[in-house]
């Protein structure tokens, strides 16, 4: 099919578009009601304006004020801060769960039969498969996050927050696909063979399609910009600094050794990563990529364990997940308090929306890109709904949240608990498998930095040197301090790739759909069917 | 014309099967598809530069196994006057040459005994052995 008839789809009948898209503000407008009502009061907008110390230097003043603005949002009842980029997310997760028929539900199945290779032709053997791809992304996403992040959502929300980050995992299931078909359909084919893709493309090209290519071009260069700096910090060095702090914790202490000469371990982590983003060293990325999903199955196993062995706790667990979802049962803040740490959360963790998993999606050679949609809802399901909700019932079974510490101890060290309580020997394990999926999220953000910077600078190779060169730069650099202000800039950057990311969403929306649409059709009337009687 | 189809490598095994399917052939008045597989899985984990350059990748895969690979074998084949064609594909190499086979509706498989090394045959299987249990049609394994 050639590159033109793949853009011109039929759209839906205006109708049932006005139909569905009243249904979808409706829906979007009774939320924000719930929120707002239910909220404890009183409801203050705070002043966004951060406060400095006297000796401040001038980095740390602007990343405070990009964190005050990124994360600014009013605060509930002196407890809950409801922050705007979540709501945001969220929008956008139940805009598209409607606008595309809850395509999560319907095309669960077909998303397993694709990733199965059940549609794959066999003239393609040896292209990236979809398992591939979604490996791939999934090893990008599944990180700290689903390890540390929800044990600190828990010890805040209460076992409620559960509920809402499953809530929300669901609901991003269909934002993720719309943002990885586009990926796949607007990327770039290089005479060399290799492609680019990713939401500096669908935003560029897309919008450029609907006759607004200024404001394509500038949503792009602004996604491709915060992407850059999202990937140094919380991409890098933000997982340098908490594996550094997992081996320390595991090998002598802040005393031991390597506790006063951390800058080691960092020289150790620039190293390994040096070796395979400039030397080329393949080995060591193939080794993290097939010991990583090694590591995701031992944990879950472990968690199963645990929970296995407290058996008789999980009714009482999910009467407590219920119960704290609706009544607000153990949360700071009542039912909104935990339903915007569940939401935030799942937000952090699944990455929906932020248009980060596109670019990894974008390597598949398919004809069809909705196909890559439908695998890339499989996603959140994986990252959110699977490994965040098995971390967050180990948690809750064994009662780990309720440590008083909960906040100076951290996440890792929660879960370590709640972990060890049933198989002593795991923190060991937690923790390299901790310094993997870190290991392996800097290679996914190295990659996604690198594409940004190739975008902007028109694959420079310089540009792309120099970018390596920062990136290494404060992978050590993270090893040996937080530097709080890095990360909160970092951190949002990364939010801030959302808000030219989702608003080119909405503005390609009909695109979307059409897409989804016409190949549904298709799957439907039999012109695409399965490879049957293959091995 | 029966069509039959030779699986093939770079092995010494493989060029005495060619040649034993050439004469086969020339008597019987059989079609040749000579048929390299490249192994591949589609369920590996890669990494996202792996993924942007695998295209190009399979592309010079492919070329060096047609070079490298079929060329000295069709060479055999038109050497003995045999009409024949070629196929290079991805896969695992026991079920995609059954899915050739399957495809060109060939009614005999001959294939080289290949030497696996002892610790990949026992986790793995050989090819041959693969190919002889699933087979639909009769299978000749050339020593």
């Amino acid at each position: 099919m050639s590159g033109n008839s793949m853009r011109e789809r039929q759209a839906p009948s205006a109708g049932s578009t006005r139909k569905t898209l009243a249904t979808a503000l409706g829906v979007i407008l009774a939320f924000y009601i719930m929120l707002f009502t239910f909220a404890p009061k009183p409801i203050t907008w705070p002043n966004p304006t951060p406060e400095f110390p006297a000796d401040a230097s001038l980095f740390d003043k602007v990343s405070g004020w990009i964190t005050a603005l990124v994360f600014y949002g009013p605060s509930a009842g002196g407890e809950v801060d409801i922050r705007l980029v979540v709501i945001w997310l969220v929008t956008a997760a139940i805009f598209f769960t409607i606008w595309l028929g809850f395509l999560n539900v319907r095309g669960f199945k077909h998303a397993l039969d694709l990733v199965r290779g059940k549609y794959s032709d066999p003239d393609d053997a040896g292209e990236v498969s979809h398992f591939q791809a979604l490996a791939t992304a999934v090893s990008g996403t599944v990180g700290l996050g689903n390890i540390a992040g929800v044990a600190i959502a828990i010890s805040i929300g209460g076992p409620g927050a559960t509920f809402w980050m499953i809530v929300a995992g669901f609901l991003g299931m269909s934002l993720k696909a719309a943002e990885c078909m586009l990926g796949v359909k607007f990327r770039q084919e290089h005479a060399d063979g290799t492609v680019s893709g990713g939401p500096m493309y669908y935003l560029r090209d897309g919008l450029r399609d609907l006759g607004r290519p200024g404001l394509g071009r500038v949503l792009a260069i602004v996604f491709a910009f915060c992407m850059i700096g999202g990937a140094v910090g919380g991409g890098n060095m933000f997982q340098s600094n908490q594996a550094t702090a997992q081996i320390v914790s595991q090998v002598g202490g802040e005393d031991g050794f390597l506790g006063r000469n951390p800058w080691i371990i960092g020289v150790i982590f620039a190293g390994a990563l040096g070796a395979v983003i400039i030397g080329g060293i393949k080995s060591i990325a193939r080794v993290t990529e097939k010991v990583v999903p090694f590591m995701a199955v031992l944990y879950l196993t472990a968690a199963l364990i645990v929970l296995l062995a407290n058996f008789g706790e999980i009714p009482a667990a999910f009467v407590a997940i219920l119960d704290g979802a609706f009544t607000g049962e153990g949360a700071v803040g009542g039912v909104i308090g935990a339903l915007i740490v569940g939401f935030q959360r799942a937000a952090f963790s699944n990455e929906a929306g932020l248009g980060s998993a596109s670019v990894a999606h974008s390597a598949v050679r398919t004809k069809e890109p909705a196909t890559e949609g439908f695998v890339a809802l499989l996603e959140p399901f994986i990252d959110t709904i699977v490994i965040c909700t098995m971390t967050a019932l180990t948690i809750i079974v064994t009662q780990a949240y309720l440590n008083p510490d909960a906040s100076e101890l951290g996440g890792v060290a929660l879960t370590s608990n709640a972990f060890e309580t049933v198989l002593p020997w795991f923190p060991g394990v937690l923790a390299v498998a901790v310094v993997l999926f870190a290991f392996s999220t800097m290679l996914s953000w190295s990659y996604y930095g690198m594409k940004a910077t190739g975008y902007l600078f028109g694959d420079s190779q310089l540009a792309e040197n120099v970018f390596k060169g920062v990136f290494l730069g404060f992978t050590l650099l993270g090893s040996v301090a937080g530097l709080a202000s890095v990360i909160n800039f970092s951190d949002s950057m990364i939010f801030l790739m959302s808000l030219p990311n989702v608003l080119g969403l909405y503005l390609l929306a009909r695109v979307i759909r059409a897409e989804f649409t016409h190949y549904s059709a298709r799957l439907e009337s039999g012109e695409i069917k399965e490879f049957a009687d293959r091995h | 014309m029966d069509t039959i189809v030779v699986g093939v490598d770079n092995s010494a095994a493989s060029t005495r099967a060619v040649e034993f399917a050439v004469e086969r052939a020339q008597r019987n008045t059989w079609k040749i598809v000579l048929a390299h597989v490249i192994p591949w899985t589609p369920f590996s984990f890669q990494t996202p530069s792996e993924n942007e350059h695998r295209h190009r990748e399979r592309q010079h895969e492919i070329e060096a196994a047609t070079q490298q690979v079929i060329a000295p074998m069709a060479q055999l084949a038109d050497d003995g006057g045999v009409p024949h064609t070629e196929v290079v594909r991805h896969g695992r190499p026991s079920d995609t040459i059954l899915d050739i086979a399957a495809e060109v509706g060939a009614v005999h498989i001959i294939v080289g005994r290949t030497g696996d090394s002892g610790v990949r045959e026992a986790v793995f299987g050989s090819v041959c052995s693969r190919l002889v249990q699933t087979s639909k049609i009769p299978v000749t394994v050339v020593p």
